[in-house]
């Protein structure tokens, strides 16, 4: 620490030169901080910490066949499951289809079993006594500045309804939120009463989307799942069921492998940091040889220098990352704010460890060359300019 | 004061002006700036004396080989990453342009905006069929394919998770709407049986696909009897007769929706009117290029925004990278360029060649970067979910425009990473210059 003014000094000795560094780490980090929220938005997709004792049980045909409404009975009297309850997929558009979001049919126990959604107690109520009544979470009240009283009209996609019109209006009456911020995004959905939608659609009455259980004890998931399905094998509606982390992440690695597109983009990016800022290092020792040279005069051992090369180049990524990734927290916030539903989570700890992580890594690599020259110099060559 | 006011204002115009005029102008007209470029290097006395300061300029690159190489990797990477996602926005659009034309017709339930959530009554599709619009064959036939779209969860190849795949059941009349469809191994199936028939790209990512193999779907068994090749977004798909499969899976006489071929493009519109003004039918109808281009548009322009996001980001760094390198070249060749100015190379000249220095390792990287993308990515299969909720197959398309613009990408960074260290270089005094060690 003492030689802290040392390092900080030698940092910036050339000072276009380490702004022009700086602003390419600051770059890099930007990018992995918005490419990493994206990566982990996809990846926590509908993921929640109470998902771990929820079960899904769809179609094994395909999760886009609907199932009969005769197995809620039997899917609850399975030993080990708590609670059922079941949605529909409604597929609605609100005005125009860019503004798109989740709304589904759900029975009025579906709050208690996704007990991360909070609603007021008496919105509950409001929801459980008015026939049109629908829910919808805070960011997506937000995103449409929908206040409770307002009607909602949503196109039907999938659904007419008996009278032949397209047009369903809903009447917002709760909003919940969460407030775990990591699945925050599940608060773009909106939720309405299956039995105003079995009765009012005009076909497919009877059937549900999806049943959803809530187990008592997570490590009996596996027996549950198989008692489940066991109820309609053999019948023209078997059911697949798994766990809902599963099942979210089977869907998700459908749509694309986020994880590898965004590992290569950030393989590009990292390896174009450490030549350009491997070169900066380098350049900087090499102008400096005869300042090392005289620490080394004056007394400063092999290692010291070495230690104050390395700190240099750790400090160099430190600030330009640190600011890169502020920076992409901000934006990532500004974004979030303004369009609602995008694929980004807010850049969290876990980022953050992991950038911090990186820099530290860079640092080291690409200090490692020029101080393992600065410390293995030796002073009458270095003195003498050879 | 206002000489400094004025020389920043001209400095930033020459730096934003040829920038804009990169991205802005088509491509003959930048060949046009090069060839004139060249014209002006071979023929006139600047021009030359831009020439064989360049020259001397590029044969000291070897001495700076490690920093050189940072402007022409830094490079790559922005055009290598650009091109690349580009690529892969490009093929997914292009796969669902091609399933698409103007002389076919869709008809879906109104507001439906797939078919996968479309149903369309027995009655209706009959109707439909017999329009005046709809082309007819040889026997008189309208040719009109009532088809039924559902999505089987079946396993993927090498996989152990399933997957989507889009079943399609298709009328008699279907192959006269798909022309392009080709059998490329085995038979067509047997109208009533339960055959199916596999596309070119599902046979490839999906598992028991191949001919003679036994597919479960609904509980019943069906067996692969051949391969077809559409060219389009339909070789992700399982075709079958549409009547077995409305048995398959309970849909009674309705169908997902109807395709006709049409006389021609232009009966379109009266073809339109036809369905919307019957009182009876409640469909929507657009062509079929509409119908998938509209399919496309969303995850097209996510791509295109994620690509250039990305690339400007990764620009930014290695456009200060390239500065870096730059200005460390013109501090090393100080006593070089006095020592041309001092014999009576003008200003011009040392702007030009260093400028032109830049641009050449700025094109290498480019080059490099377009090249990479190009061997590694080109053809590359990937699959995503589409419209109908099932796997829709594409190859990554790494097309001469993407490479183009690629490479207008890299000359901008090498542009405004050139031009600061090249005034800097012009505006040096010569006799400090001369006296530098």
């Amino acid at each position: 620490m003492k030689y802290f003014n040392l390092v900080w000094s030698a940092l910036f000795r050339r000072k276009t030169r380490t702004m022009f560094t700086l602003l390419s780490v600051l770059a890099a980090f930007l990018l992995f901080g918005l490419l990493d929220s994206v990566r982990t938005a996809f990846a926590n997709a509908g993921h929640s910490v109470a998902g771990a004792t929820r079960l899904i049980t769809i179609s094994k045909v395909s999760f886009t066949l609907e199932l009969p409404e005769s197995l809620y009975m039997r899917i609850q009297s399975v030993p080990g499951v708590a609670e059922a309850t079941y949605a529909n997929w409604f597929g609605g558009i609100y005005q125009d289809p860019k503004n798109f979001f989740a709304n589904e049919a759900v029975p009025s126990n579906f709050f208690d079993i996704y007990s991360e959604f909070q609603l007021p107690a008496a919105e509950l109520q409001a929801f459980q006594q008015t026939r049109t009544g629908a829910v919808v979470g805070a960011s997506l009240a937000h995103r449409f500045h929908w206040k409770i009283g307002d009607q909602i009209p949503l196109q039907a996609t999938i659904f007419p309804q008996k009278n032949g019109s397209n047009t369903w209006t809903f009447q917002l009456v709760g909003i919940y939120h969460v407030t775990n911020p990591s699945e925050r995004q599940q608060e773009d959905a909106l939720f309405f009463h299956w039995k105003y939608f079995d009765e009012a659609r005009a076909f497919g009455n009877g059937k549900v989307g999806w049943y959803i259980e809530k187990i008592a004890n997570p490590k009996d998931a596996d027996r549950v799942a198989q008692a489940i399905d066991a109820i309609s094998a053999n019948s023209d509606h078997e059911t697949k069921t798994q766990s809902e982390d599963a099942f979210q992440a089977s869907f998700v690695s459908q749509f694309a492998d986020i994880g590898l597109i965004v590992g290569s983009i950030m393989g590009a990016v990292f390896f174009t940091l450490i030549l350009l800022t491997g070169n900066t290092m380098a350049q900087a020792v090499r102008e400096r040889i005869p300042e090392l040279a005289i620490l080394k005069t004056i007394g400063f051992s092999n290692r010291s220098v070495l230690a104050m090369v390395l700190a240099e180049s750790v400090l160099l990524l430190a600030i330009g990352g640190a600011v890169g990734l502020a920076l992409a927290e901000l934006t990532v916030s500004v974004i979030r704010a303004r369009l609602g539903a995008v694929p980004m989570l807010p850049v969290g700890e876990a980022i953050w460890l992991q950038g911090l992580g990186l820099m530290a890594l860079i640092g080291l690599l690409v200090g490692a060359l020029p101080a393992r020259r600065g410390m293995r110099l030796r002073i009458v060559d270095a003195l003498a300019g050879r | 004061m206002w000489r400094k006011i004025g020389y920043a204002l001209a400095v930033t115009l020459a730096a934003v002006v040829p920038v804009i005029a990169l991205v802005a102008l088509p491509p003959w007209a930048i060949l046009a700036a090069v060839v004139l470029l060249g014209a002006w290097l071979a023929f006139t006395r600047t021009g030359r004396q831009a020439s064989s300061a360049t020259a001397v300029a590029i044969t000291t690159i070897p001495q700076r080989l490690g920093s050189s190489s940072v402007v022409v990797i830094g490079i790559a990477g922005v055009v290598g990453v650009l091109v690349a996602l580009l690529a892969m926005g490009e093929g997914f659009r292009s796969t669902l342009q091609q399933t698409g034309s103007d002389d076919t017709a869709i008809v879906l339930r109104g507001g439906s905006q797939t078919e996968i959530n479309s149903v369309v009554g027995h009655d209706a599709a009959v109707t439909i069929a017999q329009e005046p619009q709809v082309m007819r064959d040889a026997q008189g036939v309208p040719i009109a394919s009532p088809e039924i779209v559902v999505a089987a969860s079946i396993p993927k190849k090498g996989r152990t998770t399933d997957a989507n795949v889009e079943i399609r059941g298709i009328g008699e009349q279907a192959w006269e709407v798909y022309p392009r469809v080709r059998i490329i191994a085995g038979r067509r199936f047997t109208a009533g049986l339960r055959e199916l028939i596999v596309g070119k790209n599902a046979a490839r990512e999906f598992a028991h696909t191949a001919i003679g193999s036994k597919l479960d779907l609904n509980g019943q068994p069906w067996t692969v009897v051949g391969e077809f090749d559409s060219g389009d977004s339909h070789n992700s798909e399982l075709w079958a007769d549409t009547n077995v499969v409305a048995t398959t899976y309970h849909r009674g006489d309705s169908t997902s929706s109807v395709t006709v071929r049409l006389g021609s493009p232009k009966l379109f519109d009266a073809f339109k009117t036809a369905i919307k003004t019957d009182p009876q039918l409640k469909l929507d109808t657009q062509t079929t290029r509409a119908y998938y281009n509209a399919q496309s548009a969303g995850l097209t322009k996510m791509i295109r925004i994620l690509g250039t996001t990305v690339a400007v980001i990764m620009a930014i760094g290695a456009l200060f990278g390239a500065l870096n390198t730059m200005y460390a070249a013109v501090s090393t060749r100080t006593r070089e360029i006095a020592t041309l100015r001092a014999i009576g190379f003008r200003g011009p000249p040392v702007v030009v060649s260093v400028l032109l220095e830049t641009l050449l390792l700025a094109v290498a990287g480019g080059l490099i970067g377009a090249g990479i993308a190009w061997l590694l990515f080109d053809n590359y299969t990937a699959s995503t979910l589409g419209a109908n909720f099932s796997q829709v197959v594409f190859e990554f398309r790494v097309t001469p425009a993407l490479l183009a613009s690629g490479l207008k990408w890299a000359l901008a960074i090498g542009f405004l990473g050139g031009l600061f260290p090249a005034l800097r270089a012009a505006r040096m005094p010569v006799t400090d210059g001369l006296r530098e060690l």
